[in-house]
């Protein structure tokens, strides 16, 4: 027995055995995509960058209820609200939310009774600077409508499990 | 006027083997990436012109636009010294390499000599690059590098005995030489010495720092070894010495072992193919072993590589020079 397992050894048994083996991994297909021309499948519920929504007449959904910013576990969300001036609605005044506390829990979008504020599909929004993750209200508006489209179709295939 | 040609001839010779040399080790650094990717199912470099072919290219040039950071308690001189020692002694080495017949920049009678000189004359930079630092780690690091280095050579010296003592010579083109016999392929020396053609390859791995040797770098524990301290072009050269010196090995394996520049079968096709063909094919077969085992073998600790070292190659390769010495005393095949 002890005989067999030095000769293994001397003969570098193992080692054969590995390289034959990685050789054959080294002809598999990859596992891996070639990232930014190939990417993954979506789920409609992907959290990614926030928005804020509007209605399809131009109104914003936001009522400055708050929820969001109460829910909100890193405290990421700051809201200030007042009437605003043509029609005295309740509305916010500013809507910041600082992206690097973010967590993405989805919890502000769970929260909001109007569907404004909403984790899109868009993962791909790295910045240069730390400023630029501080997201005001233009911004996340902005989001919102360069988003819209693919926000409504996951909100509309989400729904029915809701 | 006959000396300046022969320098003149001398120095072009020179820089066509070091510039076919460099870019070739610029290609056998992506072969051992993407080897490696593969293993592991990925893709390895591909942005960088088509399939990556590049990449080694951007990688110089990103490292000569760095700035070269040099610690405020390091010492100056030695510091900058250590990597240039390092790349220049790696690329002294092949000097003596004939990649094909008579193909040597330098056809010395002691080439074997003069390569395992200069391969030990390597620890030095990698001894003054760590001391030099002037920090823990890179002087720790230093120190277990060169007890590594210094462990293996004496084996890697025993090996290169048994050759010379098949060959009768010392000098490298006639090592090759004395391997072409009629057998072709089985006529080479790795079939009668075969493991001292396997303590070789593992002392190789071991002399140049490669995985699963490569403690003195140890990327998942010791971020870079000696080599901490550097960065840009000093890092780059350390990096260059040590592919460039893993390059030698592969053509001293090839040279020793398997033939250098004959082909594998003495037939018509076989014979036609230059010998600088021959060499370079089989250069880029060991390097390709030598990114596969950097691929599928886990590191050793340092003890084993140790033990490895002294209790198990030394006194295998002690043996099989009495026992070569011994057979061809026997045979009546001494070379005189």
């Amino acid at each position: 027995m002890q005989l067999v397992s030095s000769a293994k050894a001397l003969l570098l048994k193992e080692f054969v055995d590995a390289f034959f083996l990685s050789f054959r991994y080294l002809l598999k297909p990859k596992a891996t995509l070639n990232y930014p021309h190939e990417k993954n499948p979506q789920s409609p519920r992907y959290r990614g960058e926030h928005a804020l929504r509007r209605y399809p007449n131009g109104e914003e959904r936001c009522i400055a209820c708050k929820l969001c910013e109460a829910i909100c576990p890193a405290q990421a969300i700051t809201i200030e609200a007042a009437p605003r001036g043509n029609d005295g609605t309740r509305r916010t005044t500013r809507y910041d939310i600082d992206m690097t506390k973010c967590i993405y829990c989805g919890f502000c979008q769970e929260a909001c009774p109007v569907d404004a504020i909403v984790e899109g599909p868009n993962s791909e929004f790295a910045t240069e600077t730390r400023e630029e993750l501080f997201f005001d209200k233009q911004r996340l508006l902005d989001n919102g409508a360069v988003w819209e489209r693919e926000i409504a179709r996951n909100l509309a295939a989400d729904a029915p499990y809701r | 006027m006959d000396l300046l040609i022969a320098l003149l001839l001398i120095v072009v010779k020179s820089l066509a083997l070091l510039v076919v040399g460099l870019v070739l080790i610029a290609y056998y650094i992506l072969l051992d990436r993407k080897v490696w990717a593969a293993v592991q199912l990925r893709r390895g470099p591909n942005v960088v012109g088509p399939w990556g072919v590049l990449q080694s290219f951007a990688d110089m040039f990103k490292f000569l636009f760095k700035e070269p950071i040099i610690p405020d308690g390091a010492n100056k001189g030695v510091f900058l010294i250590a990597p240039f020692l390092t790349a220049t002694l790696a690329l002294a080495a092949w000097a003596v390499i004939p990649v094909n017949d008579g193909w040597a920049v330098a056809n010395l009678n002691v080439g074997i000599l003069y390569i395992f000189a200069i391969s030990s004359l390597g620890v030095y930079g990698i001894i003054m690059g760590g001391w030099a630092s002037n920090s823990k780690y890179p002087f720790l690091a230093a120190l277990r590098s060169a007890a590594q280095m210094v462990s293996y050579e004496v084996s890697i010296g025993f090996v290169i005995i048994t050759v010379l003592l098949c060959a009768g010579s010392l000098n490298l083109n006639d090592i090759v030489r004395a391997q072409d016999t009629r057998w072709g392929l089985l006529g080479w020396y790795w079939l009668p010495l075969f493991p001292m053609f396997v303590i070789f390859f593992v002392s190789a791995l071991a002399e140049t720092n490669r995985p699963p040797f490569d403690l003195v770098e140890a990327e998942s524990e010791l971020v870079a070894g000696f080599m901490v301290e550097y960065s840009a072009s000093q890092y780059l050269l350390f990096m260059l010495g040590e592919y460039v010196a893993i390059v030698t090995m592969c053509s001293l394996i090839t040279v020793l072992f398997f033939g250098g520049w004959l082909p594998p079968v003495n037939v018509a096709p076989f014979t036609l193919v230059p010998g600088v063909v021959w060499f370079v094919l089989k250069v880029t077969w060991f390097f390709f072993l030598f990114a596969m085992v950097k691929a599928f073998v886990p590191r050793y600790r340092y003890d084993q590589l140790m033990r490895l070292g002294w209790k198990v190659f030394l006194p295998l390769s002690l043996t099989a020079v009495v026992v070569v010495a011994g057979v061809l005393e026997f045979l009546g095949k001494v070379a005189q």
